[in-house]
């Protein structure tokens, strides 16, 4: 489970407290959902490249964790390309399809900033371990111990439905209602492992009070997570990308705002 | 050496009861017990007479008002029970559902965190209480690569951490192999002897504890308590009592029924050169060679990770052969064109290979224990006369008539499984395939399960089981296969 392994690794980034992560993937996807032109996300994307290196991924890593945004992002250019907004010069038309000069720029635009805003999400949240975020959310950010800490507890678990999820399918076939339609079987599957993982859910929080959680004493942190000058500087990276690709947008004139 | 360890817990009830909150009666009442400040005491009683429910008392997490309802006085160290927590520790059955966090080292520092523990304070107590329970591992090691045994040890080294008074174990070892088992009693042993904590070990096999315990004290089902004093004296006094209520004690074994015939038939299915992956891609064995025939009993035997289950669910047609063959003769396959199982349909393998899963819920399908029995008929398309008699007869057979309208989620341990096994018996397949059929389970119902399968073999159905269990091998098995 990638979500439960974390890659590891001795480089810079790994010792940035998540909470850094997360901000700073946030802020960029923020700067980038301002405005949708094809200026903004390529100076984000080219200044992002160059960041890569640092990452602390090998290129097969890199590639292999991205896989799903470079299969979103020419999907949503593509659809943006047939039935995105027309306007200007027309190219093609059938049906509800239709290629404009402005559905193209629109779908250039579009498949930009999928990519603009997917890779570093990706890149900077492949490096985050749970266990550490949770720790970052409660003590950097005051978040409810018990909130951050059943989730993570609850996370756990995932690796055990996987597991529970592949008996399931082999006792349907055992108990001879195998042949039955996919979604069907699906569908009872799931609820099968609804009430498994509720079940799961209560034991573990069965052991978790048995620990003392959730009483009146006031907790401890037995690893602290730190918040220093290494953190600020990746937000501040951050910042000034997102700054770049607004500043450059507006300045040759492509920026479009479309929220508000 | 600690500064802060609280000293051994004292236990008392008085009249004390507890009743959950959809259920009528009391699963526990009017108990009155006192145990001394590091006693060991080993607590006995059939299912059912509310051990568990006690424990839970004990260590403060049975709940509040809208999951029950409690009555008398159930004290530890002087406390009030509910208001105890911290003072005793409590480690449960189920190894998977203990671990609480990703690392070793950060799941043992979870309940001093709880209880405020100084952060320099929580990682020297971590580090005594994995090294007490003799488990030897960096701080970051994950905790989804431990093994049974080595998870209940993390679980008691948790506990251990926050210094408790009173140690509570509930069936700690009924889900482990022998070699876990062996680790968690001596763990238990030297964790006794060092902090002289308190401790109340619930477990049907009695050897295990026997040597470490220095009272016995058996719950009477319905309320109170039937026997109480030393080891020995209760057991010599109550044995035959408390083995037939499910009790393991070396003295009275369970009754074993005899197989009439030595098995022997025909050939059902052949496996040669048999290479077993339970993710498609990672072989975990290879080269095995297995004939199983009518009315013999074949024991698959190894160490945890040798793939024993994955081997029976290949030979059971619900996992692909990584390489090799697994063939069925004519007598198995019938009609059917391929001899392989793992073409057949799901609706195919009911008469032909019925499998009993090891954790009897994966194979829970309905919502009745009366519908859960007829789903099997059902898909072969029986008559509606036909299943109501299946049914019928195999509820009785089980001891489950009582419970034909209970959700099968909510049975104990013993009925789960009686109940897992009668819903594949209820297609009568030619081949048994069984994961683990004894596992935790008590006296009586292993008893049960034996001469249920000899009555079977004799009848010339043919059995194949995944076990740790050297007595059920001894008493059915015909052939050993022994993966490593």
């Amino acid at each position: 489970m990638s979500i439960l392994t974390p890659t590891k690794g001795a480089q810079a980034i790994y010792r940035i407290n998540p909470v850094a992560k997360l901000a700073t993937a946030f802020l960029l996807s923020f700067a980038l959902i301002l405005t949708i032109d094809w200026l903004s996300a390529a100076t984000a994307l080219v200044l992002e490249s160059l960041l890569l290196a640092w990452a602390g991924l090998s290129a097969r890593q890199f590639f292999l964790r991205t896989i799903p945004v470079w299969i979103a992002a020419p999907t949503a250019g593509f659809t943006t390309l047939l039935y995105g907004q027309a306007s200007g010069q027309s190219h093609f038309e059938f049906g509800l399809i239709h290629v404009t000069d402005g559905s193209i720029s629109l779908a250039i635009a579009t498949a930009l900033r999928v990519l603009a805003i997917g890779l570093p999400a990706i890149v900077l949240f492949v490096t985050i371990d749970p266990t550490d975020l949770a720790d970052g959310l409660a003590q950097v950010w005051h978040l409810p111990s018990r909130f951050v800490l059943g989730a993570l507890a609850g996370l756990r678990l995932v690796g055990l439905f996987l597991d529970d999820w592949r008996s399931l399918e082999l006792a349907r076939r055992a108990r001879g209602v195998g042949d039955r339609g996919r979604i069907r079987r699906i569908l009872s599957q799931a609820f099968a492992l609804l009430v498994l993982s509720i079940r799961r859910g209560s034991k573990l929080a069965t052991a978790m009070e048995a620990r003392g959680f959730g009483g009146d004493t006031k907790r401890t942190w037995a690893r602290e997570s730190l918040f220093g000058w290494r953190e600020f500087v990746l937000i501040g990276i951050g910042a000034a990308i997102a700054a770049a690709s607004i500043a450059t947008a507006v300045a040759f004139g492509t920026w479009n705002f479309i929220v508000g | 050496m600690a500064h802060d360890r609280q000293p051994p817990a004292a236990v008392s009830a008085r009249g004390w009861g507890w009743r959950h909150a959809s259920r009528k009666a009391w699963a526990v009442d009017g108990l009155d017990l006192d145990i001394e400040p590091g006693q060991r005491v080993l607590l006995l009683g059939a299912s059912g007479a509310g051990k568990s429910t006690l424990m839970h008392a004990l260590a403060g997490v049975i709940g509040g008002d809208d999951e029950g309802e409690q009555r008398g006085e159930l004290r530890v160290a002087g406390r009030d029970a509910t208001n105890a927590r911290g003072v005793a520790g409590l480690v449960l059955q189920d190894p998977d559902s203990q671990v609480i966090l990703a690392r070793v080292g950060d799941d043992v520092a979870f309940g001093c965190e709880n209880l405020g523990v100084p952060r320099d304070e929580i990682w020297r107590r971590v580090a005594e209480a994995l090294d007490a329970v003799r488990l030897d591992l960096p701080l970051d090691h994950p905790t989804s690569a431990l093994s049974g045994g080595q998870k209940q040890r993390l679980a008691l080294a948790g506990v251990l951490a926050m210094q408790p008074g009173l140690i509570l174990l509930d069936e700690p070892t009924a889900n482990l192999d022998p070699e876990g088992v062996a680790e968690v009693r001596d763990a238990v042993a030297r964790v006794a002897r060092t902090t002289g904590a308190t401790l109340i070990v619930i477990e049907h096999r009695v050897e295990v504890w026997r040597d470490i315990v220095d009272r016995v004290v058996v719950l009477a089902p319905g309320g109170g308590v039937m026997a109480d004093g030393d080891p020995d004296a209760v057991l010599r006094a109550r044995g035959a009592e408390l083995s037939a209520s499910g009790v393991w004690i070396p003295e009275f074994p369970p009754p074993v029924a005899q197989r009439r015939v030595a098995g022997s038939g025909e050939r059902l299915l052949d496996a040669t050169g048999l290479g077993i992956a339970r993710v498609r891609g990672t072989r975990i064995a290879a080269g095995i060679d297995i004939g199983l025939d009518e009315g013999r009993a074949t024991a698959i035997v190894g160490p945890n990770g040798a793939g024993k289950s994955t081997l029976a669910l290949t030979l059971a047609g619900l996992l692909r052969p990584a390489e090799g063959v697994v063939a069925a003769t004519a007598v198995l396959a019938r009609k059917l064109k391929s001899s392989s199982p793992i073409e057949w349909r799901s609706k195919d393998l009911l008469t032909r290979i019925g499998t009993v899963f090891q954790d009897p819920e994966h194979q829970f399908l309905a919502s009745t224990v009366r519908d859960e029995l007829a789903v099997g008929p059902r898909a072969l398309e029986l008559s509606d006369r036909e299943i109501g008699t299946r049914v019928d007869g195999l509820l009785e057979r089980l001891r489950l008539d009582h419970l034909a309208l209970a959700n099968p989620f909510t049975l104990s341990g013993g009925e789960k499984r009686r109940l897992s096994v009668a819903t594949v018996l209820a297609t009568k397949p030619q081949l048994l395939v069984l994961d683990e059929p004894t596992f935790g389970q008590d006296s009586r119902t292993w008893s049960e399960l034996v001469s249920l399968l000899a009555g079977l073999l004799d009848e010339g159905q043919a059995i194949l089981a995944v076990t740790h269990d050297a007595d059920f091998v001894a008493a059915l098995a015909d052939d050993e296969v022994r993966l490593s």
